[in-house]
């Protein structure tokens, strides 16, 4: 496993929103199977890497691999590239006129270019890891938040990525449905999947992350295991902003 | 209340008029449908290029729309009947009418499914992106059949509205329905051909409301 390339390396990004600095220079590594968990205070640029890693954001400086492959030089087939990366959006964004099955279903037919039938048939499968095949028939109004972000999931994973990108994937839910998606994320970190996870969910980062980044004012300000960095953190900026979540 | 029947419901006017009415009623039945397919479907098409952001291409579109949205309908089909010919172009009042009307048409159901595309959420066009499909697919997939959903209501609207206006084809002497009603009028001296170009009309008009309420049903979904 050791000469396997990163799954994400993302090498001094910088991202500006007109004058705007989002991100100033962050780097990124993720190994195979990593699970990286980032935390920070609001507006710190987690939401904004997360999407540069994707080129959902062009980064306006810097360089991201992807297992290897440069992705923001000129000439990526970007749709080709992100078919590898997953992503849970804090507010599911499932489509809405179609099913449950129909929203997992889509990519394999219009990016795998898979025929209905093996399309469903594979949609059936990850519907099945997120514990909702019983629901492939249903419309998302007709799903609760944590069905519908386990949906999300079942719509990413489907297309069998190289690495899943959360960002704050439990955010939205009521507290009674957060325990049902970190169920499902849980399972996937068991099997192996590499994660990159921007969360509040600071027990899950203890439980479950091999490292975790802080970051502030589109800066790394630290990174470290999960022990070091809530049981002894270094900066103040960390320990001030642990204090604060952990204030409520 | 006997002269407002007979005014209105003189049955041997009515009877001897009938056919000359049906001939008209055809006529605009034709005109109607010609210029909802063709005005809708323009619309869509140029809301769909709008969406591919070309500079160029969207300044022509959005100076299309606006002069179609304030000239009268009338001062179209008359400067494309009389002032077309100028140019070389002679073609009959029918195909003008049927021209002008579409692109009447065309202008505000473009905004109108303009308004549609960019009313659906941003996190649409990322969830979709984000799984590898590319912008027309996602426009096709997953933009468009929400915008062109929440956009039923206004367009019925805005249809029968102009789809009415098949009554200026008159004036470059298309025998419509209205038209056949007021020469029947004048000859007859009585308005009952108007009382049966009216009841064609909603025999026209009715279906469409009906149809678009169907559609807004069948596909609507709970948010
Ligand atoms: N499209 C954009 N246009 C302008 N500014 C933006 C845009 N996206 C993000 N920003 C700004 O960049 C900064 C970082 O945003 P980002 O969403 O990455 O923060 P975050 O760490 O995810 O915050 P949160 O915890 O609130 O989600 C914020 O100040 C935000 O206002
Ligand atoms: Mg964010």
């Amino acid at each position: 496993m050791a000469d396997l390339p990163p799954v994400i390396e993302a090498h001094d990004i910088h991202k500006s929103f007109g004058d705007f600095a989002a991100l100033k220079g962050v780097n990124l590594t993720v190994a195979p199977q990593e699970l990286v968990f980032i935390i920070g205070p609001s507006g710190s640029g987690k939401s904004t890497l997360l999407r540069c890693c994707n080129l959902l954001e062009m980064p306006t400086r810097g360089v991201v691999w992807i297992t290897g492959e440069e992705i923001t030089k000129r000439g990526v087939d970007i749709n080709q590239v992100r078919q590898r990366i997953g992503m849970v959006f804090q507010s599911f964004n499932l489509y809405p006129h179609m099913t449950a099955l129909g929203n997992v279903a889509l990519a394999l037919r219009k990016v795998k270019k898979l025929d209905r039938a093996e399309a469903e048939e594979r949609a059936h499968a990850a519907l099945c890891r997120v514990g909702l095949d019983e629901k492939a028939a249903s419309y998302p109004t007709e799903l609760s938040g944590g069905q519908q972000q386990r949906v999300a999931i079942a719509r990413a994973i489907a297309m069998e990525p190289a690495v899943m990108l959360f960002d704050e994937p439990t955010s939205a839910l009521d507290p009674e449905l957060v325990g049902s998606v970190l169920a499902v994320m849980r399972e996937l970190r068991e099997s192996g999947m590499t994660m990159v996870v921007v969360s509040h969910e600071m027990r899950f980062a203890r439980d479950a992350a091999d490292r975790v980044v802080f970051m502030d004012e589109g800066l790394v300000v630290e990174e470290g295991t999960p022990e070091s960095m809530f049981g002894a953190p270094k900066s103040d900026r960390l320990k001030t902003f642990l204090t604060s979540v952990s204030g409520h | 209340m006997d002269r407002f029947l007979d005014q209105f419901f003189n049955v041997e006017v009515m009877v001897k008029y009938l056919p000359d009415i049906i001939d008209g009623f055809w006529v605009t039945l034709l005109l109607a449908a010609l210029v909802i397919v063709s005005g809708l479907a323009l619309g869509l098409v140029l809301a769909v290029i709008r969406a591919f952001q070309i500079r160029a291409v969207n300044i022509a579109i959005i100076v299309f729309i606006d002069l179609f949205r304030a000239l009268p309908p009338l001062v179209i089909i008359i400067v494309g009947f009389f002032g077309l010919p100028f140019a070389g172009i002679q073609l009959s009042g029918f195909f003008i009418s049927w021209l002008s009307l579409s692109f009447v048409l065309a202008a505000f159901a473009e905004e109108i499914f303009w308004a549609g595309i960019t009313s659906v959420n941003k996190g649409q066009w990322e969830a979709s992106r984000s799984t590898g499909l590319g912008f027309a697919e996602t426009l096709f997939e997953v933009v468009l059949p929400q915008a062109v959903r929440m956009t039923i209501p206004p367009l019925t609207n805005r249809t029968i509205a102009i789809t009415k206006n098949t009554a200026l084809a008159s004036v470059v002497a298309v025998p419509e329905m209205l038209t056949v009603a007021q020469t029947s009028l004048a000859y007859a001296a009585n308005t009952s051909p108007l009382t049966l170009a009216a009841i064609g009309y909603l025999i026209i008009f009715f279906p469409l409301t009906i149809l678009s309420r169907r559609i807004e049903t069948r596909f609507a979904w709970k948010r």
